[in-house]
């Protein structure tokens, strides 16, 4: 009876997990996500997920190595061999608890997903080229930085990624994220500056010599200061362009 | 002397070919061992500490990853461990092809040449062991060196895997049944299943690589009409099975150890067979685009990978209840063999949980590429593969030595190891989700909170390096001046332990050995406790 009432447990849990991946679909929060509280938070939850599992397997393991230690030399373990009922419940159990667990976790990490991969349609795009080793970022009106992002505080972003040479890999370790740009292929990442401050941008994908040094600064600003900016760079511009 | 030369060239004997595949490998790991501790000292400062030159970094850090997977822990537990053990473990008298078997061995070496001659050659190879184009078609280092390297290692690993099929299916010993095969023979079974299927894939992409170079095709050219990522999905097609060519071999030989030091029966060997190896054999090939989550791989593919990425989890836990199972009601003897055997269920356990943050895409936007997945498969694939080949040298040394090792410097280089290991790894876990630090980095001035983690890896790097000089040792003075062994030390009941030690030089047993009704070579129970 004990088993089958394990049985029902993890085949309902697994159930759940299934149900679980299939909410994220229905339905999306009009509000802008943050992504770094959700990661935080998935993270967290994650690793109290493996911590437990962790425990109960190194106790089990460390009690049993105190318990049946050797006591004579000539001794021998005394294991029976399984009855197929409980080979089969030895198997089919722990499966769907693992399975259950995998599941649950899987769409806990897919509902994060499509937070991560659904761009706010409030977000200002700016294009990214990367080379050997700069990032050259092109604002909508046509201003260009290199290895330094200049953004309003408070307003999605999003970046539309290529690259001239090889893989690069733009990553802002305080927005966790990061994607790859190459040649011939354009990506996205989006992120969301709430206060103004700093954050440092690095390259995570191997680029040959200068890989390490790869690193650029996002800024973000207040608004007011960012827009007076914005204006006296495209100024700029302008009157290059006029003499040019 | 010239005699003992020839005899070794020209051998033909599995358990020779083995012990060729030994020292090679060992050789492997010490040499990327070396690597290793450069790029360790580099690191522990902020700043060029001791090269101002990047690429010296990259190419140390290029031969310590191809020649620790390609060199030792494929060659040691394929090559060494399959070799001597597994004719022994089914009562054959070598394996089905010798001749081929000779020629895998010196492919082998000849591919360890090859990579030596990164540290000749005056544009050395800097792609990783990965070699991702554009880089290493745009690069001045010589990729052509590392494609050969791995279609020379590549073809030795599909002999064997032809060679050894054949030897398990067609050659046990009279009675012996699939059940009745030693865990790390079945282990060892499944993954040389996953070396044929594909390794070729990689040698395709390699040469790809290498026709783009310098033949001038344009596979991975997009001006041309190429694409960048076709490479990535070819190499980690190939391999994330890999890490499974690692991962089952290293778990079986665990097995068998912590069955033999607990002299107990396997719990639940079926599950453990056809659920945990089975299954890892039928997942393999459907998770490697976990490998890609941050290149703009198509969402469904991202999402749909993550599944099957958990899954592995399953067969795994398998395995590891029949392992930690095993131990239930055994007789649990400490000596060094298990000391390994018993170490690398707790480094599996981390490295193993440590891979479902990283199974899940959206927590990988964050940790991949950084020093939390460096951390991650040390633990799982570099760490506890190694405990498991020590494990297994020493396990089987009293075999081929025919001597005993000192078992009391065998714990201290155990100690050392564990110990230098975990200094090193688990620091690298936590600075790589607390600074976001990338891998493959020279310097990391835009992370200065990095430095102390540095400072303490380092460390760990030095006491994993005395621990090896230890074992290194202790290997070579219990050759000459070890107590002689006996044919079975350790009361085994497997079958590689009836015959000598070292067992005769041709034909393993003086007759076939003749296997009982009911014979497993896990049937303890009879000296009661």
């Amino acid at each position: 009876m004990h088993k089958f009432g394990m049985t029902g447990l993890s085949l309902t849990s697994s159930l759940i997990g299934f149900m679980a991946i299939l909410m994220p679909a229905t339905g999306y929060a009009k509000e802008i996500a943050d992504n770094v509280k959700g990661f935080d938070h998935l993270w967290y939850e994650v690793m109290v997920d493996i911590t437990i599992i962790g425990v109960i397997f190194a106790a089990i393991l460390l009690y049993f190595m105190i318990k049946y230690r050797r006591r004579g030399d000539d001794d021998e373990g005394s294991q029976k061999p399984m009855s197929t009922v409980s080979a089969i419940g030895w198997a089919v159990i722990p499966v769907f608890m693992f399975l259950a667990d995998d599941l649950y976790m899987a769409a806990k990490g897919w509902e994060l997903y499509n937070d991560y991969r659904n761009v706010p349609e409030n977000s200002m795009e700016i294009k990214l080229e990367a080379a050997m080793w700069t990032w050259d970022y092109t604002y909508p009106n046509g201003v260009k930085t290199y290895n330094e992002l200049r953004v309003p505080a408070g307003t999605p972003i999003a970046l539309r990624m290529t690259s001239r040479d090889t893989l690069h890999s733009h990553y802002i370790p305080d927005f966790r994220i990061k994607e790859d740009s190459m040649p011939g292929r354009v990506t996205y990442i989006w992120f969301y500056p709430q206060e103004p401050g700093e954050h440092v941008v690095t390259c995570a994908e191997y680029c040959g010599l200068l890989h390490s040094r790869m690193a650029g600064k996002i800024i973000a600003m207040p608004e007011a200061e960012f827009t007076a900016w914005y204006k006296a760079e495209a100024e700029k511009l302008e009157q290059n362009l006029a003499s040019n | 002397m010239m005699n003992v030369l020839k005899d070794w060239i020209f051998t033909t004997d599995h358990k020779k070919i083995g012990l060729l595949y030994l020292i090679g490998s060992i050789a492997a790991f010490a040499l990327a061992g070396i690597m290793a501790l450069l790029m360790r000292t580099e690191l522990s400062a902020m700043g060029p500490t001791i090269t101002n030159n990047p690429n010296d970094y990259n190419v140390w850090l290029y031969f310590h990853g191809a020649a620790m997977i390609l060199g030792f822990q494929i060659p040691a537990l394929t090559g060494f461990l399959a070799n001597y053990l597994i004719p022994l473990q089914i009562g054959a008298r070598d394996v089905a092809f010798p001749r081929v078997n000779a020629l895998s061995v010196w492919l082998f070496y000849m591919g360890i040449i090859l990579a030596l001659m990164t540290f000749v050659v005056p544009n050395p190879p800097d792609v990783m062991w990965t070699g991702y184009p554009p880089y290493s078609v745009l690069t001045p280092g010589n990729t052509a060196l590392y494609t050969f390297t791995v279609l020379l290692l590549g073809f030795a690993s599909i002999l064997g895997g032809v060679n050894f099929l054949t030897t398990i299916t067609f050659m046990r010993a009279p009675g012996i049944g699939w059940n009745q095969l030693n865990v790390f023979t079945w282990c060892t079974y499944g993954a040389f299943i996953l070396q044929l299927i594909f390794v070729p894939v990689l040698g395709t992409a390699v040469t790809m690589i290498m026709l783009d170079k310098y033949v001038g095709t344009h596979f991975f050219d997009p001006s041309a009409g190429g694409d960048v990522l076709i490479y990535q999905n070819l190499f980690w097609f190939y391999s994330h099975p890999a890490v499974y060519v690692i991962f089952l071999p290293f778990i079986g030989i665990v097995f068998d150890i912590v069955a033999t030091f607990a002299r107990n029966r396997i719990f639940n060997y079926k599950a453990a067979i056809y659920g945990g190896i089975g299954g890892i054999v039928l997942l393999a090939g459907e998770v490697w685009i976990h490998h890609l989550y941050v290149t703009g791989m198509p969402d469904w593919l991202r999402v749909g990978q993550m599944v099957t990425t958990l899954m592995i989890s399953v067969p795994v836990g398998l395995l590891f209840i029949s392992l930690i199972g095993t131990l239930f009601k055994g007789s649990i003897s400490f000596k060094t063999p298990m000391l390994y055997g018993l170490s690398v269920i707790f480094l599996m356990l981390i490295g193993g949980l440590t891979g479902i943050p990283l199974a899940i895409v959206s927590l990988d936007l964050h940790v991949s590429d950084t020093y939390f997945i460096i951390g991650h498969f040390h633990y799982v694939m570099a760490v506890a593969g190694t405990f498991s080949i020590f494990g297994g040298v020493y396990y089987l040394y009293p075999k081929f030595t025919g001597r005993m090792f000192n078992e009391t410097w065998g714990k201290i280089g155990f100690w050392l190891s564990f110990i230098g290991v975990n200094t090193i790894f688990f620091p690298m876990m936590v600075v790589g989700v607390t600074t976001g630090m990338p891998r493959r980095y020279w310097d990391y001035q835009q992370f200065p909170e990095a430095e102390s983690f540095h400072v303490v890896m380092t460390v760990g790097a030095a006491i994993i390096a005395l621990g090896f000089i230890v074992i290194l040792i202790n290997w070579i003075h219990g050759m000459f001046k070890g107590a002689p062994a006996g044919d079975n030390p350790w009361g085994s009941r497997s079958l590689e332990w009836t015959t000598t030690s070292p067992p005769l030089a041709h034909g393993n047993w003086e007759a076939v050995p003749t296997i009982k009704e009911g014979w497993g070579p896990y049937e303890y129970g009879t000296n009661k406790a």
